[in-house]
């Protein structure tokens, strides 16, 4: 016996359920499995077994692709003063919310 | 409507397969080889025991003897037990425990699916919540049976074990003894004889795609369970089950 501890859990998992027709899936949490089919039942089993649900994903999480800390000022800092620039203000400013607050 | 007086025992057998069933789950608490199943198995367990639940209940208002379902679950012998000889067996490893749950739940899916359809109301609705849990425990258990008959060359030698050793206790779970047959042929019971043959089918599609091999048609079957008669294993899960409530009668917490 080497007495090492088996720490194989299967692969990392991020679940996201849906709460209402229409609402978004959000992020409910992270569960582990070895097949897609163990991870929409594990998901089920730890996150909507009580909630409700209409609808849940889930995605191995090494699919996704995520920024690092490095990336923080590059990408968001300068995003303060050029709010034209992203596709929100034009959302915005046709139902002339922020237009008026300008 | 008068009930028919062998409808108390008939309550008490679908009973007592959800409850020991529910409690070898149970069993598995903080011992299972991954969280998430520990969660899932939980979870099966304490629907196995909800239905249970309900079922005592209605069972004990046929009955009318004042007894709640406590007092039916915590003060009754061995031999007063009538659940299936399967649902008692150990859990022994976890192939045992997900190959005895696959035999009962391919099972227990067609039998609670007739039920909905029962003269008698309480158990109707039962039935129909149950299904929608069955729905799901089959689809489990038999994902597990696809993963560990056609996983690894241990996990599909110990599923293979399980499935010999399993396979004497399944025969009884298609014996339609009188009480059920004339309780069948009042609307109120579903039929297991006449579930056989969909049963094979399930179960052989299944275990062919895991690639296991399905016992011999013509191996011992052994059963009982229905008339008090049972494996020696049922004796020490009750006597865990029961000791606190014997020790202490009406304790609370």
């Amino acid at each position: 016996m080497s007495g090492e501890i088996e720490h194989d859990q299967g692969d990392l998992w991020e679940v996201f359920i849906q709460e209402d027709d229409n609402a978004p899936h959000t992020h409910a949490g992270s569960i582990r499995a070895a097949d897609p089919e163990m991870a929409i039942q594990n998901a089920r089993d730890v996150f909507a077994r009580r909630g409700k649900a209409k609808s849940m994903w889930v995605v191995k999480s090494d699919h996704i692709k995520a920024t690092t800390p490095d990336d923080v000022a590059p990408f968001f800092d300068p995003t303060a003063d050029k709010i034209y620039r992203h596709v929100q203000f034009y959302k915005h400013t046709l139902d002339d919310e922020l237009w008026k607050k300008r | 409507m008068n009930n028919p007086p062998q409808l108390f025992e008939y309550l008490i057998r679908i009973a007592d397969d959800r409850l020991i069933l529910g409690h070898r789950l149970s069993e598995w608490c903080g011992h299972a080889p991954l969280l998430e199943e520990d969660i899932a198995l939980a979870n099966i367990g304490l629907d196995c025991i909800g239905q249970a639940n309900n079922l005592y209940t209605v069972a004990a208002e046929v009955e009318g003897k004042k007894r709640s379902a406590d007092d039916i679950v915590f003060f009754r012998e061995a031999v007063e037990y009538k659940n299936l000889l399967l649902v008692e067996q150990p859990n022994k490893d976890f192939a045992q425990t997900l190959v005895r749950q696959f035999l009962y739940d391919s099972f227990g899916l067609l039998y609670f699916d007739a039920l909905q359809q029962s003269a008698f109301q309480p158990l109707a609705g039962i039935a129909q919540k149950a299904v929608k849990e069955l729905r799901y425990h089959f689809r489990h258990s038999s994902q597990w049976i696809l993963r560990l008959g056609d996983g690894t060359d241990e996990s599909h030698q110990r599923t293979q074990e399980a499935l010999n050793s399993l396979w004497r206790y399944t025969g009884e779970l298609f014996e339609s003894d009188s009480l059920e047959q004339q309780l069948h042929s009042e609307g109120i019971a579903a039929l297991s004889s006449g579930m056989k043959e969909e049963w094979d089918k399930i179960v052989t599609e299944i275990l062919n795609k895991a690639t296991l091999q399905i016992p011999s048609s013509e191996m011992h079957q052994q059963t009982g369970g229905r008339k008090g008669q049972h494996t020696e294993h049922l004796g020490h899960l009750l006597a865990e089950m029961q000791i606190l409530q014997r020790s202490f009668p009406d304790i609370k917490w």
